[in-house]
């Protein structure tokens, strides 16, 4: 492997990279404060990638400029969020905190169930293809292949903002560190007066987003089509276990090394290629039994 | 009246499963891959007892399953009980690596590298083509029973009835496993794990045994199947299939046996029917009775059957109902 | 429309009460059950065949069904798993007394589906799946496929990018991870390998079933630079592929061979310039050249593209060639049953060598259960009429000489054959 190929590899992983970290990250941040294991996540994900590239479609399709589409997937993004996590969290959700940790995992399996048949009805099995965005930013040429701008400025810009944007909020905004303060110590967070339900709602909300916005980014790259939500839970799972839960640094981390661990497997042995993911998250916990960025707890006696 | 209930009422329903595939013949395979099925979450409950919880069991299904088609294959059809004595066997072996290290862990990371190692299998399926048949599977031909080489029509039969009493006697099997001390401490993993070690008994061998026998519940329906089905795909490892093992140890009653086969009983009905008269909406429906399971009836039909004749709930079901 | 279906009851009715004789085993309904995907990835060829099955046998009743009884059809879902699938199949069969199915979609439910329709004992169409395998190694008497399969179809890709690119010299490979991924590079390489045996392959990548990204992939081809990229992928894999390529530029510097691209044409649009190979899985595409003209085809396209909005592609030929192939069997069937309704097994005696013509041309069953179908194959260029790339320097190879010959497997053929078939396979050919 020469010093280009390497590079482009180096380039390809952080691509990647970028998007299943922006993803991650939402379902990191639930858990974190939940302590609920979402697997609707990859719903949310699939349904932020719908919206962005159906309403995309009208509407260039109607004479609008492309550019119209980075404000489209942030609307996108918080509609989804608001409007399908928002009621999920408040109807479903609150009800079993303080259930079993199978039976949490288990109800957001069935919501995962439920809107994948939803988004059928919605959208139906033809897959959409809308990449106005990504064509609108044009191409850049590293070593003699060219990468869109998209994919090689764009989403690991997008991700770092999110990744610093997210920090900002949790430790500077009054919001933030009451979140902060409930992925802590729930119990004392509650104690001192903090509106916990509130807390759990806005999270959810906010990481209900996250998943939606990289959706919607992802819209532009590929196809949208059923089943694309129950893909990205799993490598989401393994990205989250391999950080860390909860931790946000860790994701990035964690989705660097799998998506740059993925991109070499496919220069030099491209059949390893999606065992990728299940191998690091293997060998990190294998070393670090709480993930890269966990810390272990107490036993109670 | 209520030791007639709770004994009556298990026995009826034995005994209609029994006699279904006389009445209406098209049951009998669905009957067959259910009592499979449940012999797979029967392993999944084992587990729940001492709270932990596998997300990727099916990675024993699979296993068993693909072992079983590969002696059918070696063998030019393969003889049934061989067939299933080495499907279980390849997932006890299977079990004792992975447990060894993943009984280390607890809660989401036990789920968790449960599911990791089952995605490597399943992923591994795919890729060796050339040996397992990738994505379209191998193909199991009817093996001999005892020897004897039978038609499709009597050997579903022998098979059914082969499900059904192995089920029952796994049932059994395992309902003594539970109430066996080594039952009672995997039960404390749950409690107090702590508690446990300090009477100088190791959480993790306890646990580890627990393991192996899930496993081996589980390599027994997988092998099941296979030969029922007539074919194995990578489809028996995947996450989705773990799910729904915990999906229908959940909706019958992790707290009891019995729950893990009135539960698939009930779960390949409403899935076969869903799927075939409201196509469109089959898991939105199936979706629909787990919420409903879990929010009205977190101890399931089994729960809910003790509840309504008033039994005094054994220490397993109470926990689970918890 | 509603009119003749009533006259045609009526008329059926009224025979029922002659008490004829011949009437008398006549059914209500030819039931049929048709197996496709209506949920997950593969529903792009599942829903837009369902809308052509309905279409087709509305028309069919409308003008008194097959042999004067009305067909009557049982959709199944493929997605919705095998053990759903076959439990489905066989209360379909068991049950309700189906009297034919189309089962299935995908090779791996054809393998498990093939011998329980022996066992059932009743006559199965695969009218979609590609595998070569299942009547290639096993003798069915109730298992026929009313199209052809994977191996005339990729060595008809083979002939035309050998006919249209002599000179190639370096390949590459992006398939789906699973069979169909596998099993086509297989049949594709041995025949290119034996018909030019000089040619290179530069790299192989099997990219997991349903892959979102291809960056990585895109990538390292801009870097090997083959002349030729081959995929045999389809559906949003194939979308997102093409797409990909053509965003980064690589369609401009590879010839992209894409032999299931007929069903993405559409929803590629502008994506897919000039100059690639495309082909349809048998001679199926909607600008059919010697069909373009034919009044009924091209008011069948329209209605089509009226009802679901888009044009149509090959299992909507695939499901026209089944439904043709029931008719075409139970009229034979009929005719040698003097004029009576056949048994059900007069009607499979009727399978071996029956010709039948669904939208494209005819096609004939040989004595194995193969049918043997022409392939169409073209080249894409950009036109005015159309916001997608359509079809230019089109071949229609005959199914007759690309086929695997009966008793032979198509792998042990396939290394038979030498640079000089390319020549020896006549093709017909047409332009945009």
């Amino acid at each position: 492997m020469n010093p280009q190929l390497f590079a482009l590899a180096i380039f390809d992983g952080i691509a990647y990279a970028a998007l299943v970290f922006l993803v991650a990250v939402g379902l990191t941040l639930i858990f974190g404060v939940l302590r609920v294991l979402n697997v609707a996540h990859g719903s949310f994900y699939a349904m932020g990638a719908y919206a962005t590239a159906s309403v995309g479609a009208a509407i260039f399709a109607a004479g609008y400029s492309p550019w119209l589409a980075f404000p489209l997937m942030l609307v996108a993004a918080v509609l989804v969020g608001v409007i399908v996590g928002g009621p999920i969290e408040k109807l479903l959700l609150s009800r079993i905190y303080e259930m079993e940790e199978v039976l949490q995992i288990l109800v957001t399996f069935a919501v995962f169930m439920i809107l994948e048949d939803v988004q059928r009805l919605i959208w139906g099995a033809q897959p959409f293809f809308e990449a106005s965005a990504l064509m609108a930013l044009g191409n850049v040429e590293v070593f003699g292949i060219t990468y869109t701008a998209y994919q090689l400025i764009l989403l690991p810009a997008v991700a770092v903002s999110v990744l610093i944007g997210l920090r900002l909020f949790l430790r500077r905004t009054l919001s933030g560190k009451l979140i902060l303060a409930v992925t802590e110590d729930r119990e004392a967070a509650t104690s001192i007066g903090i509106n916990a339900e509130r807390v759990y709602l806005v999270t959810f909300i906010v990481g209900a987003s996250l998943a939606a916005f990289g959706g919607a980014l992802a819209s532009a790259t590929t196809s949208v089509q059923p089943g694309m939500g129950a893909d990205m839970i799993v490598l989401s799972f393994a990205v989250v276990a391999t950080a860390g839960l909860g931790q946000i640094e860790g994701a990035a981390l964690a989705a660097l090394l799998i998506g740059l661990g993925r991109s070499f497997a496919i220069y030099l042995w491209p059949e390893l290629e999606v065992l990728i993911p299940y191998l690091i998250m293997l060998l990190v916990l294998l070393i670090r039994p709480e993930g890269l960025f966990g810390k272990s707890r107490t036993r109670k006696i | 009246m209520q030791f007639n209930l709770r004994t009556v009422v298990p026995s009826l329903i034995v005994l209609a499963v029994a006699v279904l595939p006389l009445l209406a013949p098209t049951t009998q395979v669905l009957l067959t891959l259910a009592l499979s099925k449940g012999l797979a979450v029967l392993g999944v409950i084992v587990l729940l007892q001492a709270g932990q919880v596998s997300f990727g069991h099916a990675l024993f299904f699979g296993v068993s399953a693909y072992a079983a088609a590969f002696v059918g294959k070696g063998f030019g059809g393969g003889e049934l009980f061989s067939m299933l004595a080495i499907g279980v066997v390849a997932s006890l072996a299977i079990s004792v690596v992975v447990g060894l290290f993943v009984v280390r862990y607890r809660h989401i990371f036990f789920g968790m590298l449960n599911l990791a190692v089952s995605m490597i299998f399943f992923s591994l399926l795919e890729k060796f083509y050339h040996v397992t048949g990738g994505s379209d599977g191998l193909s199991v031909a009817r093996p001999l029973f005892l020897g004897i080489e039978m038609e499709r029509e009597g050997f579903e039969m022998v098979l059914f009835y082969l499900v059904l009493v192995l089920a029952l006697g796994a049932a059994w099997l395992t309902h003594r496993f539970l109430n066996s001390p080594i039952g009672n401490m995997m039960r404390t993993i749950k409690t107090n794990e702590v508690r446990l070690e300090y009477l100088g008994v190791s959480a993790r061998n306890t646990l580890l045994v627990g393991y192996i026998v899930s496993a081996g519940l589980c390599g027994l329906g997988g092998a099941l199947a296979a030969v029922a089905q007539g074919v194995v795909t990578p489809e028996y490892a995947w996450w989705i299939r773990s799910g729904e093992f915990v999906f229908i140890a959940i909706l019958g009653g992790s707290g009891s046996v019995g729950g893990a086969f009135v539960g698939s009983l009930l779960y390949e009905a409403v899935r076969t029917y869903a799927s075939a008269f409201a196509g469109d909406v089959w898991q939105m429906i199936l979706g629909i009775v787990l919420l409903f399971v879990i929010l009205f009836a977190p101890s399931g039909i089994t729960g809910l059957f003790a509840r309504l004749t008033g039994r005094k709930a054994s220490p397993a079901s109470e926990e689970a109902g918890q | 429309m509603n009119g003749k279906r009533i006259l045609a009851s009526a008329l059926t009715a009224a025979l029922a009460l002659g008490g004829s004789a011949l009437a008398a085993d006549k059914p209500a309904e030819l039931k049929v059950g048709i197996t496709a995907f209506l949920s997950g990835p593969a529903s792009v060829f599942g829903e837009p065949a369902k809308a052509a099955a309905d279409m087709i046998i509305a028309d069919l009743n409308a003008n008194g069904g097959i042999g004067g009884v009305p067909v009557t059809t049982y959709f199944v879902d493929e997605g919705a798993g095998g053990e759903a699938l076959l439990a489905e199949y066989r209360r379909l069969v068991q049950d309700v007394g189906v009297d034919a199915m189309f089962a299935s979609i995908s090779s791996g439910n054809c393998n498990k589906i093939a011998p329980l329709a022996e066992d059932l004992k009743i006559l199965n169409f695969m009218w979609d799946c590609g595998t070569q395998r299942i009547l290639e190694e096993s003798e069915y008497r109730y298992v026929y496929r009313t199209q052809a399969n994977a191996t005339p179809e990729m060595l008809a890709t083979v002939l035309y990018l050998l006919k249209t690119q002599p000179d190639f010299k370096t390949i590459a490979v992006v398939n789906q991870d699973y069979a169909w991924g596998r099993d086509s590079w297989d049949i594709f390489l041995t025949a290119l390998k034996a018909m030019k045996p000089d040619v290179e392959v530069v790299a192989e990548f099997f990219p997991k079933f349903g892959a979102p990204d291809f960056s990585t992939e895109i990538s390292r081809l801009q870097a090997l630079r083959p002349d030729v990229i081959l995929s045999t992928s389809w559906g949003g894999d194939l979308d997102t592929f093409v797409k990909q390529a053509a965003q980064r530029g690589l369609t401009n510097t590879s010839v992209f061979v894409l032999p299931l691209a007929e069903s993405s044409l559409q929803r590629l649009g502008s994506s897919l310039g000039a100059g690639h190979i495309v082909g349809g899985r048998g001679d199926h595409y909607f600008l059919h050249p010697e069909k373009r003209d034919d009044a009924a085809y091209t008011a069948f396209v329209e209605a089509f593209n009226e009802e679901t909005g888009a044009y149509p592609i090959y299992p909507v030929f695939h499901i026209s060639q089944a439904i043709a192939a029931l008719k075409a069997a139970y009229e034979k069937a009929i005719e040698a049953n003097g004029g009576e309704w056949p048994e059900r097994e007069m009607v499979v005696d009727a399978m071996e060598g029956l010709t039948f013509a669904g939208l494209g041309r005819s096609v004939t069953i040989r004595a194995d259960g193969q049918g043997i179908e022409d392939q169409l194959l073209g080249t894409t260029i950009v036109v005015d009429e159309y916001d997608f790339a359509v079809l230019d320097n089109m071949m229609i190879f005959d199914g007759d000489a690309i086929t695997t010959p009966l008793g032979q497997t198509s792998a042990d053929w396939l290394k038979t054959l030498t640079p000089e078939f390319v020549e020896s396979v006549p093709a017909d050919v047409f332009s945009h």
